[in-house]
């Protein structure tokens, strides 16, 4: 099983190297990937020494272009494509299926891997995938549980990927448009979800607001810990009760049922954080490293060591984490 | 307001999308008899958000989707949008090879069965460009409709590009569909598990609506979709979509009125009806105020009246 890491720069990428990763995933500098962040992502120059550091140290370097093209900006994506053709990256991780289209026929020996933003959650829909543009790998949603996951490596003839840790998406990745509700800009037309730009965080007496396109999407109390302004995480009225209407800011963290994820036949399992620091990645590398290897040994023996767990909690998102869809009760 | 008499585009059509909330059985017949009397030229029918509603099975849609046809209309079999279980994509294959109806796909599993027979891609199918607009009509695309977030450059330019004999459909009247997910948001918030939901989305027939804590009405629940609580209307736009070639405008089924505001874009379209008295009409139907920030380029939550200008 391949531990596929993310990395948001250079010092990020060979942090990911140097602790483990048997991949790195990375976006270049514009909308055409779904971490469109400032001062986040490759120019050429970095993209260049990113994969001559980790190819002199066998790992593998992966491309994101995975949002969608729009006619106005279609000529973006498609010299996306031919640039990471060029540098001969490892795998190019897509989503539109015309932008798979264009590089199944323009670079027919590209390694091509459907994004999790392709949104495909069944065998019928990566068998289209696969019939039409040979993926070669499948990133799936995050919306099946554990079995539902081994139960589709039977049935598709495509390697397939999972999201292990991160902060967790509770949609169906590629058909979210919560972002873009209230701000204009979602992770498929911009590469971003709540984005910066539109964020405003606000003291008020009646608690720390943040909104988001100018929509309240939480207020809490002084000195209640701020999570990220995504909206899916913050409190609403329902039915005359302010909760968590969506879910709670949390993180996905799957460590405890590695040994089930490796007997399911999971081909990778991805870390999410392309926009987090340097010594997250450094961080969470490091233990899914020693824990697949630990996994790997003795999977019967398993049990994620404490140390594993603080690390992991300290960089979690809201300090909780969750099996998310694994497990089927989230549901 | 009566059409430019200078355009000579064919003006929309109006089309009933699918029901996306869980009502009783008897309330969906009754409204689908209702809603063959309307002016609506196309009627979609069939389950899109949850494979446990079933008041109504496929085969009680394709006896409506008869009587829809016997109206002289068209009936179009919607399909689920987020597919999971052996169950659920057995369920799709049953309905993607009945061949008296066109199928509408809303999962990329349905593209895989019915590719090579003409079919409809729901607005839950990532069509953003002219390359995917291509390559679905070369297998049997015959109608799009844009996904909701787009806005009218986009349509214009896949407009300015499509096939003969591939429509175009917008999302013109209802609560935005904006999210699926595995998480039943409706059970979520009853503090019931999905596995033990009790059908408590039948309580909630326009969906259970998310306010801001400020009291702005935000969302809307139903079961595993999030939907926005401002309805989308693009009813001041008409001329412009006539002028583009839009050849659909979708009205999205809700409880109360759906015939009064098929009847108000009906009579809009037919220059009986002034577009500020339809408007302040459609205003009054909305359960939560009315919206349009995607089609002018804009949040979609947005409400920016721009369509009341281009007179």
């Amino acid at each position: 099983m391949e531990l596929v890491c993310p990395a948001g720069n250079l010092p990020s990428l060979k942090a990911a190297v140097d602790n483990g990763a048997d991949a790195v995933y990375l976006g270049f500098r514009d909308d055409t990937n779904a971490r469109h962040f400032a001062g986040l992502n490759f120019g050429d120059k970095q993209i260049r020494d990113g994969l001559r550091y980790a190819h002199d140290r066998k790992v593998k370097v992966f491309v994101a272009v995975n949002t969608y093209a729009q006619p106005s900006g279609w000529e973006r994506w498609r010299a996306a494509v031919d640039r990471a053709a060029e540098l001969a990256v490892d795998a190019l991780i897509l989503a539109d299926m015309g932008v798979l289209d264009y590089a199944a026929e323009r670079h027919p020996s590209l390694n091509l891997h459907l994004s999790v933003q392709g949104s495909a959650t069944n065998p019928a829909a990566i068998g289209f995938m696969q019939r039409h543009f040979g993926i070669r790998r499948v990133v799936v949603p995050r919306v099946l549980s554990l079995p539902q996951v081994a139960h589709l490596i039977e049935n598709v003839a495509v390697p397939v990927e999972i999201f292990g840790f991160g902060s967790l998406c509770v949609m169906v990745e590629g058909r979210c448009l919560l972002s873009s509700y209230a701000s204009g800009q979602s992770p498929n037309t911009y590469g971003a979800c709540s984005p910066a730009a539109h964020v405003e965080w606000r003291d008020t007496p009646q608690g720390q607001e943040t909104r988001l396109g100018g929509v309240l999407i939480e207020r809490r109390g002084h000195g209640e810990p701020a999570g990220y302004p995504t909206l899916c995480k913050g409190r609403y009225a329902v039915n005359g009760e302010i909760r968590h209407a969506i879910e709670a800011p949390t993180s996905l963290n799957t460590l405890d049922i590695l040994p089930d994820i490796l007997a399911a036949g999971v081909s990778a399992i991805k870390l999410e954080g392309r926009q987090r620091s340097t010594r997250y990645v450094a961080q969470v590398t490091r233990v899914w490293r020693e824990a697949i290897d630990a996994c790997q040994r003795h999977p019967g023996a398993f049990r994620p060591q404490a140390s594993w767990h603080q690390t992991l909690a300290q960089v979690s998102e809201g300090a909780q984490t969750t099996l998310g869809p694994y497990h089927r009760p989230w549901h | 307001m009566t059409i430019d008499p200078m355009q000579t585009s064919p003006l929309p059509r109006l089309a009933l999308g699918p029901l996306l909330y869980h009502w009783p059985r008897e309330r969906v017949l009754d409204f689908y008899a209702e809603m063959i009397e309307t002016p609506v030229d196309v009627i979609y029918l069939g389950e899109t958000i949850c494979s446990k509603r079933r008041l109504l099975r496929p085969e009680d849609y394709w006896e409506l989707g008869e009587r829809v046809i016997a109206a002289g209309k068209q009936a179009v079999i919607s399909t689920l949008a987020l597919i999971e279980s052996d169950g659920e994509l057995k369920t799709l294959r049953r309905i993607c090879s009945e061949e008296r109806f066109l199928i509408e796909a809303n999962d990329l599993a349905a593209l895989e069965f019915l590719e090579g027979r003409p079919f409809v891609a729901g607005p839950s199918i990532n069509l953003y460009n002219q390359r995917t607009l291509a390559f679905l009509a070369a297998r049997g695309l015959k109608r799009w409709v844009l996904p909701v977030e787009l806005g009218r450059q986009t349509a214009a330019d896949l407009l300015a590009v499509r096939a003969d004999g591939v429509e175009c459909e917008l999302f013109a009247f209802g609560r935005l569909p904006l999210a699926y997910s595995a998480r039943c948001f409706t059970a979520y918030n009853r503090n019931l598990a999905k596995d033990d939901c009790q059908f408590c989305c039948l309580d909630y027939p326009d969906g259970l609506l998310v306010a801001t804590q400020d009291g702005e009405p935000f969302l809307a629940l139903n079961g595993i979709q999030t939907q926005s609580a401002g309805t989308h209307n693009l009813l001041p736009m008409l001329d412009d979509l006539t002028r583009l070639g839009v050849d659909l405008l979708r009205i999205s089924p809700q409880s109360e009125g759906t015939g009064d505001v098929i009847e108000v874009f009906s009579a809009c379209l037919a220059g009986r009806m002034d577009r500020t008295a339809g408007l302040s009409r459609l205003r009054d139907l909305a359960p939560s105020g009315l919206c349009d920030g995607y089609w002018t380029g804009h949040a979609g939550i947005a409400h920016t009246h721009l369509g009341e200008r281009v007179r």
